[in-house]
């Protein structure tokens, strides 16, 4: 079986226009870069991945990860995990909360102590019982980039989850998004107008659109 | 499941509304077979071509509605066109928002206060007119049905003026102010010009649902409405109640005529706003930069704190009455206060209130589920709502109540259903639905669906991301459908009256039967308990989501 993620000769169109094309494969902790001009379908791209892609999109091809045959699933059984420009961090739950919303049912002292390991992986002991609306943006994303790991995921997508950010903290948190995902060696995906990210991003780069 | 809700929804508000039309159909052609009437024949129609008030009633219909509506969307067109953005405006649009959940008995029962020749104005210029009685003057329940149409317009403007605050920025409003003004139109001028087509626009099927009311009120026209004859409508419910069977064919006979002159005045209105259009659109094409801006302007203001102080020094009047010890002509306050009006009705209102908590919590249960479930399956199964099908959701409202709820109850009565208090919620249910399907729909919709992604690609199934996620994160405007729908179930009197056929009493149908009496102190308190009971949840859908999220600053606007 082979590890990783496999986009297998992917076509996606609108009314019988060709949006996308895209075959690629994925290994763990390799990350594929996909630019484009916006518009360009990106975002179908990454909806198709996670299985939202509206219904009046035509896709053909498959998509494997891991060797499982992810196509037809439903999106909360495909094991991918994604991050989006925004944190998305729920906020009627606190930094804990979100954590938790995504760890597989353990005992509540695991529990606790598996998110307490996650916070203080990312410099954040201690922010386990704090409203997320009262954290900086960095720290945001942090906890956010945690929240999707904690979900045990099979392969990380990333729709510009850097851009919100200003200059420095980008960096930072660029870099500390692909350390941790090479560690836990997952396959990456991640989208992008940003030529910095894909020369961070380090792995093979396409282009799609114009 | 899921996939039904949107069709069971729709059974839900608009079966009734059917029934209730062929439950009035048979009859109005003469046959009625329970009550040993078997047509089709010409005696229902016959009947109430020879009642000798029919010309002057549906007249009454006309007037008071047309009435009613021009007044009403003419004010909140004035206001919002002069004065949006000032510091007045604020404070109007602070006060007229609650006044639309005051219950519109309560309001006219309060207006009846402040104008009758006994009531609170007279008092005060009593003693300028050296008055040493209250004047012999017909003003409620005037033969033209002035104080009736005035008492609509009090309750209409918070409604149509909600309305227009949230299609403003639809319509590019501000922007659009800002080059009207710099190309050196007025204030006035240049909102009639550019920014109120595309605000009418959206506002237009409201506008049909004042119009479709106010020709058809019951309650509002009991209480402050002419008696000889009496409207269309009042009559109808006359009818209904006359011991005699024979009267219910002309009761049917009644309904469906009102129907058509609603329908007929809907389709003049439309045709009007053609016409309208095409003067509106020359005298836009005109160039003239200001067009009696300042008279304009300075009659918006005074005339909608008018209409907003009649139903608040209403609602203090009520309260006054309620506590009153001995209150004389022409004396501007009661001579002391006393609970025993209240000790006196305390069990009466206590159980009126019971059955209305008790229906209108039930039927607003019912229909929160169906707008979820629909809203649900619009999400999940990528279905989303036409224009068609909004126009569905105004149909129960555009259709008078007093064309289906009289069919409505001879159709039950012929089924050998019973009445009582499982019908009247399948009554209150075809109204309080679309409201509170409006009111959630769009917050619903706005919901950034991206947490749904992330949630479910954190292993979420759709009801978790539904009950963990996207409710928790909706309390604020579920709470405030909540509070909408109970407002509505309150205020409702007809469908209880005829539905509940006389042995459902809610604190509505209570306080209208007080209307007769004359007691002012018993009716009093029980407006203002109605009132009570429709502003309470109110106060909770905005008190509830501060205090469980007091702590998460992301969820308190």
């Amino acid at each position: 079986m082979a590890e990783g993620l496999n986009i297998e000769r992917v076509r996606i169109a609108l009314n019988g226009e060709s949006l996308v094309s895209l075959d690629a494969f994925i290994r763990p902790g390799e990350v594929l870069t996909v630019m484009g001009p916006s518009g360009s379908g990106k975002s179908t791209l990454l909806a198709y991945l996670t299985g939202t892609l509206p219904p009046a999109f035509q896709a053909e091809g498959r998509v494997l990860l891991n060797g499982r045959d992810i196509t037809d699933l439903p999106t909360e059984r495909r094991r991918i995990g994604i991050l989006f420009q925004d944190d998305l961090l729920f906020p009627h739950l606190s930094v804990a909360g979100n954590l938790a919303f995504g760890l597989p049912r353990s005992g509540s002292a695991d529990r606790r102590a598996r998110i307490e390991d996650a916070l203080s992986e990312v410099g954040l002991s201690g922010f386990g019982q704090r409203d997320p609306a009262t954290l900086s943006g960095g720290q945001r994303a942090r906890v956010a980039l945690m929240r999707t790991l904690l979900a045990a995921p099979g392969a990380l997508l990333l729709d510009e989850p850097f851009s919100r950010l200003d200059a420095d903290r980008r960096v930072r948190t660029r870099d500390m998004v692909f350390d941790v995902a090479r560690q836990r060696a997952l396959p990456v995906v991640l989208v992008t107008h940003d030529a910095g990210d894909a020369e961070a991003a380090g792995g093979t780069c396409v282009r799609i659109g114009n | 499941m899921l996939r039904f809700l949107p069709a069971l929804t729709l059974m839900a508000m608009l079966g009734p509304v059917v029934a209730g039309l062929l439950g009035a159909l048979l009859p109005a052609s003469g046959h009625l077979p329970a009550a040993g009437f078997h047509g089709p024949s010409l005696l229902a129609v016959r009947q109430l071509l020879d009642w000798p008030g029919l010309a002057e009633a549906s007249r009454l219909s006309v007037t008071t509605g047309v009435l009613a509506t021009a007044g009403s969307l003419g004010i909140v067109t004035l206001i919002v066109a002069g004065w949006s953005g000032t510091r007045a405006f604020a404070w109007l649009e602070r006060a007229l928002s609650p006044l639309l959940s005051v219950p519109h008995a309560a309001a006219a029962f309060g207006l009846a206060f402040l104008v009758a020749p006994s009531g609170w104005l007279m008092r005060l210029v009593a003693p300028l007119a050296g008055w040493e009685r209250p004047p012999d003057m017909l003003i409620v329940g005037d033969s033209f049905g002035l104080t009736m149409t005035a008492g609509l317009i009090a309750k209409e403007v918070p409604f149509l003026l909600l309305m227009t605050l949230a299609a403003l920025p639809q319509a590019r409003g501000t922007p659009t102010m800002l080059v009207a003004r710099s190309l050196g139109y007025g204030r006035m001028t240049g909102w009639l010009k550019t920014v109120f087509p595309s605000v009418y626009a959206q506002i237009r099927l409201p506008v049909y649902v004042v119009l479709a009311y106010s020709m058809s009120v019951v309650d509002v026209a009991l209480i402050l409405g002419p008696t000889t004859p009496a409207t269309l409508s009042v009559q109808i419910v006359h009818w209904m109640g006359t011991p005699e069977l024979s009267a219910r064919l002309t009761a049917a006979a009644g309904a469906i005529w009102q129907a058509i002159l609603v329908g007929v005045m809907l389709l003049l209105w439309r045709a009007g706003e053609h016409v309208l259009a095409r003067q509106g659109r020359r005298w836009a094409a005109g160039g003239r930069r200001t067009h009696g801006d300042g008279v304009l302007r300075a009659m918006g203001l005074p005339l909608a704190v008018v209409s907003a102080l009649s139903v608040l020094l209403g609602l203090v009047l009520l309260a006054l009455w309620s506590v009153a010890t001995r209150w004389r002509w022409p004396e501007l306050a009661p001579s002391g206060l006393t609970m025993r009006t209240w000790s006196r009705h305390a069990s009466g209102i206590s159980d009126a209130a019971g059955d209305t908590f008790l229906i209108a919590g039930i039927v607003t249960g019912m229909a929160l589920v169906l707008t979820i479930g629909c809203l649900e399956s619009e999400h999940r199964f990528g279905r989303e709502m036409t224009r068609r099908a909004t126009l569905l959701l105004y149909l129960p409202l555009l259709v008078p109540q007093t064309a289906f709820l009289p069919g409505l109850q001879t159709f039950l009565l012929s089924i050998d259903a019973d009445t009582g208090r499982v019908p009247v919620i399948a009554a209150h249910l075809v109204f309080v639905l679309p409201y509170v399907f409006l009111s959630l729909g769009d917050p619903w919709r706005a919901w950034d669906v991206r947490n749904a992604t992330v949630a479910a690609g954190l292993g979420a199934s759709p009801d978790r991301v539904l009950l963990a996620v996207r409710l928790p994160m909706l309390l604020g405007p579920l709470l405030t459908a909540v509070a909408i729908g109970v407002a509505v179930s309150v205020g409702l009197y007809l469908p209880t009256l005829l539905i509940g056929g006389g042995r459902v009493s809610t604190l509505t149908t209570e306080a209208v039967s007080l209307s007769s009496g004359g007691d002012r102190r018993a009716i009093g308190a029980f407006a203002l308990a109605q009132t009570a009971a429709a502003l309470l949840p109110f106060a909770l859908a905005i008190g509830l989501p501060a205090l469980v999220y007091r702590n998460r600053r992301g969820l308190r606007g």
